[in-house]
């Protein structure tokens, strides 16, 4: 399909009225467009969020703090937890992916454009509807405002008797509405992997990055779809008064926890594979190699998916399970360090004797790689049933979670960011800027998540507003608190360099990073129809191919 | 970007992929599939765990008659598409309408069945765990039912209009796969339901 020539006019589409280019963007289907919907929207989120995790520390900055009420603190962590997940990690990932996926395969748009635009605004929607709950969620009874149930939202917390009011309403239905267009979303992937890709790219002739969002399109359909289920489940016991999660009708409080945490915890992969994607493709470019045992990170990923359906009530070993189930969720969890390790060998196999060159998106996808590696190690040790007994609902499991989803996911993404911002803008971003970010966002990171797993390991509980003194806490919280502020610094850097690169910066040129990609091949940005012609490729590294005719990939692959 | 290039001295197969609706309809699918196994395993782990009546052999009545009529009706999309496919439009328009016949007849069946147990034994969804998981298992299936119909009749509009033609049977080919699932969803929710939760 759609591999005839179009023609194309030059001329300059005139000078437009703000309110005419505001209506292109909320009108359109174009994938680029929505990617960068995407982004912008989670990257608001991902300010709130963090103002909300900055409030919280301020808080728990020394014993017997006043600065927020333990209601506040309650609705802020609820708050911080929900919006984090589901409305940035997941949407940005998702605004990654879709605008890098058709440009990747050499396509000119998605399998279901306006699916994807539908996707984009229920999600979007999903978050508008949770920040309501602050004004919204008063209700009837006058109680409560912000959902302040925590983010997993236990049963019988959520029970109208203890969640009077609207808020918690709010929540679920920001989460079913959310969900809805993430599984959207899903189906999207799988639909344009599988049926969009250009001439000549088998499946084994894909880069990573549309393998691993093939891999965690299937995840999205599988993992959000209980979690929505739970919702309806929900919102059934709070409207229709059901008693799914009703202990007091015999309903089951254990059964939310199976069904949020068979959604959950899949969700920390969904989050993760589209990261592993970013450093498989930054990766070899910044060492100059191509990466290394394409077939075996394609086959790791894959064991990650289905490992990841069953390790989900590892979160719950402090619940009190069987001794079967204990030792089945023990053993699933050490399983799926195994694929995991894979990966990380195989990075480090790549970067090996290569002409490692230290760009921002680099210095990024290295300190990923290291950190990810500390946070599989404390994985494990949550992992053992015995230890989690010990440590479960601690500070220790808050650091360990972060470190995945901060040194882990966070860190690829903003290397992710500079990799991919000259295609989206067409301009460099600012090098010596990115490196303070980088560092400043490194050395907060440090400081408070490094320092956050010894309170844990001396017994301070999560979620509590404040503490005595003299527990030997104290000054673990003030450095975890400092680091705050040094990551909150990397991040406005961060933002200035954008909007400054995104004026005034380099024009940057088609290909600035001698990539081999296809997204590369096209202008920086690319133009609404993507390719002029369809491409056709013979390898994984099609621009390699064009860039070498003498000693092409696909002589060797 | 030159031709040269790309050029490849061996011949290439051509180059054909799955058809996008399939695939999205498949992922779909997949994704209804996970909905109901939650519901259906809260049905499952909640047999017997009602603290009060009425109990499920008290009220449920074996649906055997709109059973028959929507398994029938995946049978008559299936011939209506085929008759599509072969220009066939007077058969097509009326394996189509009765597609639609018997989609509605189980959903009046299933209207009628809940209106009995409402108003003649008192059993709502709040009256105990049964009432809460079989209300809503029945009802999600009942939901995606209403959802196929309504598209079944859109469509039955637009054949009645004339404007379906032999052209569009591969997206009515993909919309049945749908009509097959929520086929099979009820085989399970009725073996659930009837069978095993008595």
């Amino acid at each position: 399909m759609a591999s005839e020539t179009i023609a194309l006019s030059d001329a300059a589409p005139g000078a437009r009225s703000i309110g005419e280019r505001l209506h292109e963007w909320v009108v359109t289907v174009d994938h680029k467009k929505l990617g960068i919907l995407y982004i912008l929207y989670a990257l608001f989120f991902l300010v709130i969020g963090g103002i909300e995790a900055t409030i919280m520390r301020i808080q728990l900055i020394a014993p017997h703090q006043h600065f927020v009420s333990p209601q506040v603190f309650n609705r802020m962590f609820t708050m911080h937890g929900t919006t984090m997940i589901f409305f940035v990690a997941m949407p940005i990932l998702f605004g990654f992916g879709t605008y890098l996926i058709p440009l990747m395969i050499g396509a000119r748009d998605m399998a279901f454009p306006r699916l994807n635009a539908f996707s984009f605004w229920m999600n979007a929607f999903g978050g508008l509807l949770l920040y309501f709950s602050f004004i919204g969620g008063n209700g009837l009874f006058g109680a409560g405002n912000a959902p302040d149930v925590g983010w997993f939202a236990y049963a019988p917390l959520t029970a109208r008797a203890f969640s009077p009011g609207h808020s918690t309403d709010f929540w679920a239905l920001a989460l079913l509405v959310s969900g809805i267009g993430s599984i959207g979303t899903g189906v999207n992937f799988i639909t344009t992997i599988v049926s969009m890709r250009c001439p000549g790219m088998t499946l084994g002739k894909m880069p990573l990055l549309a393998w691993l969002n093939l891999i965690m399109g299937g995840m999205v359909i599988l993992a959000v779809s209980p979690l929505t289920a739970a919702q309806i489940m929900l919102c059934i016991d709070r409207y229709l008064g059901g008693h799914f999660f009703d202990t007091q009708a015999g309903g089951s409080a254990v059964l939310w926890m199976h069904f949020f945490w068979i959604f959950g915890h899949p969700e920390v992969y969904i989050l993760i594979v589209p990261s592993f994607a970013f450093a498989s493709e930054i990766i070899p470019v910044f060492s100059r190699k191509p990466i290394f045992g394409y077939p075996v990170m394609v086959a790791a990923t894959l064991c990650i998916g289905f490992i990841s359906f069953s390790v989900w009530a590892h979160h719950m070993f402090t619940v009190g399970m069987s001794a079967s189930g204990n030792t089945f969720f023990t053993v699933t969890t050490m399983i799926i360090a195994v694929p995991t390790g894979i990966k990380i060998f195989n990075w480090l196999g790549t970067m090996w004797g290569g002409k490692i060159e230290f760009r921002a998106p680099m210095l990024f996808a290295v300190a990923f790689l290291f950190q990810f590696l500390i946070a599989g190690l404390t994985g494990i040790m949550l992992g053992s049933s015995p230890f989690d007994w010990q440590l479960g609902n601690s500070y220790f499991v808050v650091a360990h979670f972060h470190y995945v989803i901060v040194g882990g996911i966070l860190f690829t993404v903003f290397g992710a960011f500079y990799y991919w911002f000259p295609k989206m803008s067409g301009r460099m971003y600012n090098e010596a800027l990115a490196k303070w970010h980088f560092w400043l966002f490194f050395i907060g990171f440090h400081l408070t998540f490094d320092f956050m797993h010894i309170p844990g390991m001396l017994g301070m509980p999560r979620r509590i507003y404040t503490y005595e003194p003299g527990r030997g806490w104290d000054i673990w919280n003030l450095i975890v608190t400092i680091g705050v502020f040094f990551q909150g610094a990397g991040v406005l850097v961060f933002v200035f360099n954008m909007l400054w690169s995104m004026m005034k910066g380099k024009i940057a040129g088609s290909d600035p990073w001698d990539a081999w990609t296809l997204e590369w091949s096209t202008t920086s940005p690319p133009p609404d129809y993507n390719f002029e012609t369809i491409p056709v490729v013979q390898s994984r590294r099609p621009l390699w191919d064009l860039k070498h005719p003498e000693d092409p990939d696909w002589k060797y692959e | 970007m030159s031709e040269a290039a790309y050029s490849r001295p061996s011949i290439e197969p051509e180059w054909s992929l799955p058809s996008r609706g399939r695939v999205g309809m498949f992922s779909l699918i997949a994704a209804e599939s996970a909905v109901f196994t939650i519901f259906v395993v809260a049905y499952i782990f909640y047999i017997g765990k009602s603290l009060a009546g009425p109990m499920p052999k008290d009220v449920l009545e074996t649906p055997i008659f709109i059973t028959i009529c929507l398994l029938s009706s995946s049978l008559t999309i299936h011939l209506a598409v085929r008759a599509l496919r072969n220009a066939q439009l007077g058969a097509f328009r009326l394996w189509w309408f009765l597609t639609l016949t018997l989609g509605a007849i189980f959903l009046i069946g299933t209207g009628r069945e809940w209106q009995r147990m409402i108003s003649e034994k008192g059993l709502t969804i709040s009256t105990n765990l049964f009432g809460t998981t079989y209300y809503s298992l029945v009802g999600l299936h009942a939901f995606h039912v209403t959802a196929g119909l309504l598209a079944i009749a859109l469509t039955m509009i637009f054949t009645l209009f004339g404007k379906v033609k032999p052209e569009h049977s591969e997206r009515l080919d993909i919309f049945s796969l749908y009509w097959h699932f929520v086929d099979v969803v009820w085989v399970i929710v009725f073996t659930v339901v009837y069978v095993i939760g008595r």
